[in-house]
């Protein structure tokens, strides 16, 4: 099973999203952002946390029109798979592959803390490997997390199992406490919350161990 | 040429920026602002000729995002 992670100017998560592939069993290519295709037979793409480009015009919005996204964006429209974390969430609202958009924290503060979560929808790909309503510590690490979705959306999200995470002390002002959310396929996940920053125990929190290895795991039994 | 493209947030979506101006305004003895709303002004040379109809694709394709915000082209 094949990972690739993509790597912008001013990416600051690849290495750690990298290693949390690897320690899962997936074999892991590194992709620069100017290269318009991807390696061949990657399965999953990892878009990692980080300042691509600055955050200049608004977080995200750069990277989602690189060479590397529109091959990100041909890759989940056959159906692949992609995680994009915090700044990767970003990237994929602007891509449009999730739904939605981040503004900056209702606090205006910038937030760098472990925060609950629970799992709110554990029947994909991605989340099989946590109960249903578990709920789990992850770390987050921004400034412009507050998700925003009109009633209308925020609504479908939560009819269709839409909304992956949801925080249980709501840090940054999300619409619906919304910590991430999947594509209408469920192959495509955007979270705010890193789960690359706790894959073992000496982090402080294991938990994100799970949604890797569910993910590698799928691949491997299929 | 130039253009001027103003992008703002979209009626409804919460401005948690300009909300944190609001306050600082009052906190200076500036009673009564009822709202503010931060936005930002982008401008673009151009060359001669260059039609609306490209600006609004750069506006649509990158210079705003239509899920969350509204923008205005002025050509001068």
């Amino acid at each position: 099973m094949r990972a690739a992670v993509i790597t912008f100017p001013g990416s600051n998560c690849d290495r750690d999203l990298a290693v949390a592939f690897q320690s899962a069993g997936a074999e892991v290519v590194r992709v620069w952002h100017k290269d318009a295709e991807l390696p061949a037979n990657v399965d999953v793409i990892g878009i990692p946390g980080g300042f691509s480009f600055g955050d200049y015009l608004r977080c995200g919005a750069i990277a989602a029109n690189s060479p590397v996204c529109r091959a990100v964006v041909d890759h989940a429209n056959r159906g692949g798979y992609v995680l994009g974390i915090c700044n990767g969430f970003q990237v994929l609202t602007e891509t449009r592959l999730v739904p939605g958009a981040l503004i900056r924290n209702t606090n205006l503060k910038f937030v760098c803390k472990p925060v609950g979560l629970k799992v709110e929808n554990a029947e994909t790909d991605f989340t099989s490997g946590y109960a249903a309503g578990a709920e789990i510590t992850i770390p987050v690490a921004h400034h412009d997390g507050n998700y925003r979705a009109d009633d209308e959306l925020l609504a479908r999200l939560q009819g269709e199992g839409q909304v992956a995470f949801t925080y249980t002390d709501n840090p940054n002002g999300s619409a619906g406490d919304i910590a991430g959310v999947f594509s209408e396929n469920r192959r495509v996940l955007g979270m705010m919350p890193h789960p690359e920053r706790a894959i073992e125990p000496l982090q402080g929190s294991a938990d994100g161990q799970a949604l890797f290895r569910t993910l590698i795991d799928g691949f491997v039994s299929a | 040429m130039k253009a001027r493209v103003h992008v703002m947030l979209k009626e409804g979506v919460l401005d948690p920026q300009g909300e944190a101006v609001r306050h600082a305004l009052g906190a200076l003895g500036f009673d009564g602002v009822g709202g503010v709303r931060q936005g930002k002004v982008i401008e673009l040379d151009l060359p001669e000729g260059t039609t609306e109809e490209t600006v609004t694709q750069m506006c649509e394709q990158l210079l705003a995002n239509t899920v969350i915000e509204k923008y205005e082209i002025e050509l001068v």
